[in-house]
């Protein structure tokens, strides 16, 4: 029997040295099993190993979702490089250009359309004809190569998504894109996450604008958009429960 | 084997299937799948372009062949001026003003002016030298055939007769209208 004890006293101190030996109390008042099992310090050892259990398991998930939401990841905020510093803010507030000026297939296509070099010598072969800034513009119109601007929205390939659809049914471009007619340089607005999208798609009435103002750059919300919303979700025949078929964007 | 070997030797057969499993997320093949979108970059075609431009003379399925007409073939409803007041505010009026008089935003910057639509000789061109105009280009105004369809032409010429009526109206044509009221209140 003491044998055996003092096997368990010489494990327990071994490996688990939380409290005092179990022989020790049946030793000395005869009763095995008793009174504290754990000593004063298990409580920083817990402690210690709820927080490694933290650091190990939940902080790398953490610093993985904040990674993948982070503008790092998402791009939001970027400014890619264009071959020309094209500024929206003088374009649209500055000159009052309408989108569709340039953009012109937004109303009845899938793409927005980007102008062809002919739509900026519209106006350029005659304003700013010296400009060093615009030689890229004058050198494509001499040689016929297009510009290659950068994609600021770029979405994946498996999502589909069409323009004229949107722009019909009340939802202006700065829904999406974000203040354009404030941005000297065009910058992403918006993460483009699939829940960004279906943040709309749920609840189309929280964006949904008139008609009219679809293309207005400085359009805000009403204070009663709710209400505005629903009326015009109604009228444009929107039907919210489809919009969150799979088969809506993933086509 | 001692069974705690053994156990290591699984779990590392474990993580060793694991790891490729969760890698393959990082390929994002299906985002960027080998097919161009509208305008990208395509090193096999001249100037590297994948949309390619029209042969020259094709005519699209549902363009209208006959030769245009003097007169606009749109009937003048409200329907039809509204929206060529809307194009007309796109596309014309950085430059012809919006009501028409060559006082734009663009000559402001520097532009040549370009003549008002309220002189006697353009309120008396016909409606097809405003289409042409549109379609052409005119002196230093280039084409807009690409940004605006044929019928947003006409539209655009049922505006623009429009805005002349409303600089050259007389006392008549606003009793003919039944606005003589609101003309007393204006003043």
């Amino acid at each position: 029997m003491h044998r055996a004890l003092r096997r368990i006293e010489a494990v327990n101190h071994r490996f688990w040295d939380f409290g005092p030996p179990l022989g020790s109390f049946s030793r000395k008042r005869g009763c095995a099993l008793m009174g504290q099992i754990f000593r004063p310090r298990a409580n920083s050892f817990a402690r210690i190993a709820l927080l490694a259990l933290f650091l190990v398991i939940l902080l790398p998930f953490g610093i993985g979702f904040a990674l993948v939401r982070s503008p790092y990841l998402t791009g939001v905020d970027d400014v890619p490089r264009q071959p020309v510093p094209f500024s929206h803010q003088h374009h649209v507030s500055g000159l009052g250009i309408d989108c569709r000026y340039c953009h012109d297939s937004v109303e009845h296509a899938a793409f927005a359309g980007m102008p062809p070099t002919e739509t900026c010598m519209t106006c350029h072969s005659q304003i700013w004809t010296d400009a060093a800034m615009l030689e890229p513009v004058r050198e494509s119109w001499r040689t016929g190569k297009p510009l290659r601007w950068t994609r600021v929205y770029d979405l994946p390939d498996f999502v589909y998504f069409n323009h004229a659809v949107h722009v019909s049914h009340g939802i202006g471009c700065t829904t999406c894109h974000g203040p354009v007619g404030r941005m000297p340089l065009t910058r992403q607005a918006t993460p483009l996450f699939m829940s960004w999208c279906l943040d709309c798609h749920r609840a189309p009435e929280k964006y949904v604008r008139p008609r009219e103002h679809v293309f207005d750059p400085d359009w805000t919300p009403p204070r009663d958009q709710l209400v505005q919303g629903r009326q015009l979700v109604h009228e444009y025949g929107i039907r919210v429960g489809k919009l969150t078929d799979c088969s809506q964007c993933h086509r | 084997m001692r069974p705690a070997k053994r156990g290591f030797r699984r779990l590392s057969i474990l993580l060793g299937m694991l790891v490729p499993l969760l890698l393959c997320g990082c390929e994002r093949d299906m985002a960027d799948q080998p097919k161009y979108e509208p305008l990208e970059a395509a090193a096999i075609f001249p100037n590297d372009q994948s949309a390619r431009p029209l042969v020259e003379g094709t005519v699209a399925r549902d363009a209208v062949l006959e030769p245009r007409p003097e007169r606009s073939p749109l009937p003048m409803t409200e329907a039809v001026l509204k929206r060529g007041r809307e194009r007309y505010d796109i596309y014309c009026s950085p430059c012809h003003g919006r009501t028409g008089d060559g006082e734009g935003m663009i000559p402001e910057r520097g532009f040549p002016r370009p003549p008002s639509y309220h002189s006697d000789r353009l309120r008396n061109a016909p409606d097809s030298h405003y289409y042409d105009v549109i379609t052409e280009g005119f002196g230093i105004m280039f084409s807009y055939a690409n940004r605006v369809a044929p019928e947003d032409r006409w539209a655009i010429v049922a505006y623009i007769r429009a805005l002349q009526l409303s600089q050259h109206a007389t006392r008549d044509d606003v009793r003919e209208a039944g606005l003589e009221d609101k003309l007393r209140e204006a003043k």
